[in-house]
């Protein structure tokens, strides 16, 4: 083999591979949190990545109407559960954080979105239009079913895939997407071009990876998360709000969603319906780090960057299907290795 | 109405369909297509609602006949009838295979599993040269029925709908045998179906299997209905939409999976009609009400229409409990005077935490031995190393001649071993006698097929009537129909005996027993207990409450923090002083 297509597959590869990490992190969080197989995820990648493309192009993304219409939802759903029990203070809360903030945002986006804004304008209103949409969305579709099966739940994020998918065609069109890099910035290593956009990806991987690493281990929310994944029962009885750390868990992988499709869209071109596949590749790395495992996730996601790319050169009609075969091994190992894991709830 | 009526009668209505005058030609292509789709719900009936598994990859098990039998008979002009057993047969290996390597893990695995071969298998099709890539294999034969061709929508209806009803009722009749008890009993975890016996993870393959089969009938009819065969409705989105149909009618019922099948292919066709009215050029409001459907249908109705439906059909009588030749019982145990339970250095440790600590007792045949202590001494975990559920880290457990150290939950049962649950393990909605009869499990002998097709009567007449039997020993006739989970907790400990009872048990294992029950409740308990001991049967219990113990037992084994620290008769542990101090503190 050419040794300079070897390091030009492998750098494609850790490319991809990088974003995989970061998609399988979130989906191992919100796992580990709330017992959801968050098949959505992908989906708030493609919403990232086509309303970033849509204001580098100083147009208004449908997304920004998404966002007040799920938090009057979920707001409407808070009261008719419990609004009688609540303060007005709660409630002002409530309605701050459901109907103000996409007030904000909306405001923001319409003073906004000009061909002229900057990167850095658009990147923060794609992040604050879509990273809300996380919480609102455990509020209104997994809250209610929080204590039933992992398969009830795994149904339900089924629902909301679909209906995601959906709302994406209505919001963005079946054109794909493709914007323009973050930066215009080259540097040469040997044979190598790394562009402006591939260092973006991996300082932003690196730099996500090290925050949640310092959120987790430093900060009471982070410890919070981690009491819920551990026991929700017992951070109930000592005061954690298990709502809570749902919502806040769904935020961190909706944000995460967004900043991948950022990301990605400047490298390919994305459609409304192009999250699901990557997200899934997300899902076969978080598999291979057993769905507990952030370093072991993060690890399988370069591998599982680097078979693609190969897999896409050498037969590239078949690369979807030797990617998602990976799991296969990994399942026959975990399947001998099962002796006889704890009863499932 | 007649209960008995209403499935001749429906059976009647159906085959009228086609036939009535005025009937649109339009309503039977969708009620073929309804037919096709609910024959995939009703295997995710048995999957998801029965065994409490998931799979989104049954489009790609149609798709696995369809092609299978589309090559056939196009390359090498194989009649249809013969690429039938062919197409289920290669689809069913497949599903062996993707349930073998899935099954044994938790839950999720396989659902993710079958994502990944959903779409795995949907690329392939569209790759493959032979099966024409994404264009596909046409020119397929149609059906020929003994000369009668079934190429019209409206003669190959009555394929689509005999295959229907033959595979609910099969599917009925399963449920209603021993195998079918035994699935049941999946969703009430793996510990208690084990302990009687039961192979979990080989039922759960037996289901998925099933499951696969059915999808691959539906694939097959599909494939003979259309003459064209393409990668697309075998894709994961079809897949997801059949879980959708099962959940949506009800997975808990096998009318679900029809009852879902209509109101979602004529939901959707109601809404491919209406959307380019409301919201113009759109194409996929379906996928977004499906969607949202879905969410909602988990929330409010998670067990489906067909549970409020149900409640309009004719409700079927409690059966009555037909005599029949008891169950063989075992051959009493001949081994002389050596203890029926040896345990020896018995030791388990969590890390570094030794939960019991190197326990030595012996149990004889016909006695009764209480295993006592305060909370947290080790009595529960001892009983779960002996009864097989937890393996000792070191130590041995010897058992009517056999070494069980190492032995599984269900080779304890086979060899006379019953036990029952400090936390009740039994199926809430499942009746008292079907809970009961699932601790004979092992003494009956219908396989699969055998209950599919109704031949396991005799066998089946027999556990019931041995359950029954049990029942009445411990006194529970008047509840015997009742659902189990409506029973006073006291009360489902008892089932819990009668269950274990089914078994033909050497020794019984009773966790807490009298946890639960009055005063005169706990006096025929240990009446019963007594009368056991009598005919010979070996009990080994734990227990808090010391008047049941002291008057029952032979034989008591008292430890504290892990180790046994004294045993004897219960007038001599009445008096030690290190039972005294364990149990009241040093000042006593």
């Amino acid at each position: 083999m050419d040794s300079l297509i070897f390091l030009f597959l492998v750098q494609d590869g850790a490319t991809n591979g990088a974003i995989y990490a970061l998609l399988g992190l979130a989906l191992v969080l919100v796992f580990a949190v709330t017992r959801v197989i968050f098949i959505p995820q992908g989906e708030f990648v493609a919403y990232g990545a086509l309303t970033y493309a849509l204001l580098a192009t100083g147009r208004v993304p449908g997304t920004v109407w998404l966002l007040p219409a799920m938090g009057l939802a979920a707001f409407a759903i808070e009261m008719i559960g419990k609004g009688s029990r609540m303060s007005g203070r709660e409630i002002a809360t409530d309605a701050a954080t459901h109907i103000g903030l996409p007030v904000v945002v909306v405001g923001a986006t319409f003073a906004l979105a000009d061909k002229s804004a900057s990167a850095l304008t658009n990147v923060l209103l794609t992040l604050a239009m879509i990273m809300p949409l996380g919480p609102y969305l455990y509020r209104i579709a997994f809250q209610p079913v929080a204590d039933s099966t992992v398969l009830t739940l795994f149904t339900t994020a089924i629902g909301v895939h679909l209906a995601m998918t959906g709302l994406g065609l209505a919001m963005f069109g079946a054109e794909g997407l493709r914007a323009g890099p973050l930066t215009d910035a080259r540097m040469e290593i040997g044979p190598l071009m790394l562009t402006g956009q591939n260092i973006a990806v991996y300082v932003a991987t690196v730099a996500l990876i090290a925050g949640l690493w310092v959120f987790f281990e430093k900060s009471l929310y982070g410890k919070a998360l981690r009491a819920t994944a551990v026991n929700r029962v017992g951070a109930r009885l000592v005061g954690i709000r298990t709502s809570l750390s749902g919502g806040l868990a769904f935020g961190l992988a909706a944000a995460i969603g967004a900043a991948s499709g950022i990301l990605i869209v400047p490298m390919t071109t994305v459609y409304y319906d192009s999250g699901f596949i990557i997200g899934l590749k997300g899902f076969v790395a978080a598999i291979i780090g057993a769905l507990a495992s952030y370093p072991g996730t993060a690890l399988a996601a370069l591998f599982v960057g680097v078979v693609e790319a190969f897999a896409s050169f050498y037969a590239s009609n078949l690369k979807e299907v030797i990617v998602f075969m990976l799991i296969v091994p990994v399942l026959v190992w975990r399947s001998l290795g099962a002796v006889h894991d704890d009863e499932e709830e | 109405m007649n209960a008995r009526l209403a499935l001749p009668l429906a059976i009647l209505v159906a085959a009228a369909i086609p036939v009535l005058p005025g009937i649109p030609p339009f309503w039977i292509t969708l009620l073929n297509n309804i037919g096709l789709a609910a024959l995939v719900a009703l295997g995710l009936v048995l999957l998801t609602g029965v065994g409490g598994l998931t799979s989104f990859g049954q489009a790609a098990f149609c798709g696995f006949a369809a092609y299978t039998s589309a090559l056939l008979t196009t390359r090498y002009g194989l009649s249809p009838w013969l690429t039938l057993p062919v197409s289920l047969l290669v689809t069913g290996i497949a599903a062996l295979v993707l349930g073998v390597i899935t099954v044994r893990l938790s839950g999720h695995y396989l659902p993710l599993g079958t994502i990944a071969w959903g779409i795995s298998i949907y690329y392939l099709f569209g790759q493959i040269e032979m099966l024409g890539r994404h264009d596909g294999l046409s020119g397929i034969a149609p059906l020929n029925f003994f000369g009668v061709s079934l190429r019209e929508p409206a003669t190959i209806y009555y394929a689509i709908w005999f295959a229907v009803f033959a595979a609910s009722i099969c599917t009925i009749f399963l449920l209603d045998s021993r195998i079918g008890r035994a699935m049941r009993s999946l969703r009430g975890g793996r510990v208690a179906a084990e302990s009687f016996g039961i192979n979990t993870a080989r039922l759960k393959l037996i289901a998925f299997v099933y499951a696969a089969v059915l999808a691959g009938l539906s694939g097959w009819l599909y494939v003979h209905y259309q003459r064209t065969v393409n990668p697309t409705p075998f894709g994961l989105h079809v897949g997801i939409e059949y879980l959708f149909m099962a959940v949506l009618g009800g997975a808990g019922y096998v009318w679900g999976a029809v009852t879902g099948a209509a109101l979602v292919t004529l939901l959707k066709d109601i809404l491919q009609r209406v959307s380019p009215m409301l919201v113009g050029n759109f194409t996929q409001i379906d996928t977004i009400v499906f969607g949202v459907l879905l969410v909602l249908t988990l929330q409010f109705a998670p067990r489906g229409v067909w549970a409020f439906l149900r409640n309009l059909a004719p409700q079927a009588r409690p059966r009555t409990i037909a005599a029949a030749e008891p169950l063989r019982r075992r051959a009493p145990a001949t081994q002389g005077d050596a203890p029926l339970l040896g345990v020896t250095g018995l030791r388990k440790q969590f890390g570094g935490l030794v939960a019991v600590n190197d326990v030595s007792f012996h149990l004889k045949a016909g006695e009764i031995v209480a295993l006592i202590g305060p909370n947290g001494a080790g009595k529960s975990t001892t009983f779960n190393l002996i009864s097989g559920v937890a393996r000792p880290t070191s130590g041995s457990v010897r058992f009517a001649g056999h070494d069980l150290s190492n032995a599984s939950a269900q080779e304890c049962a086979k060899l006379g071993m019953a036990r029952t649950f400090q936390h009740v393990k039994l199926l809430p909605e499942m009746s008292v006698l079907e809970n009961v009869a699932l601790g004979a499990h092992l003494r009956g002998h219908a396989g699969l097929f055998a209950s599919m097709f109704r031949l396991d009567r005799a066998d089946e007449a027999r556990l019931l009537a041995e359950a029954a039997r049990q029942i009445e020993r411990v006194g529970l006739t008047e509840h015997m129909h009742k659902p189990a989970g409506s029973l006073a907790l006291g009360q489902q400990r008892i089932v819990e005996i009668a269950r274990a009872l089914c078994l033909d048990p050497r020794l019984l294992l009773l966790d807490e027993p009298a946890a639960g029950l009055r005063h005169f409740e706990k006096q025929n308990l240990a009446k019963l207990l007594d009368g056991l001991r009598q005919e010979g049967m070996s009990v080994l219990l734990v227990e808090h409450d010391m008047g049941f113990v002291m008057g029952l037992t032979d034989h008591i084994v008292v430890l504290d923090f892990g180790t046994k620290i004294a045993e004897g008769k219960p007038e001599a542990i009445r008096e030690n002083p290190a039972v005294l101090q364990a149990y009241l503190g040093s000042a006593a």
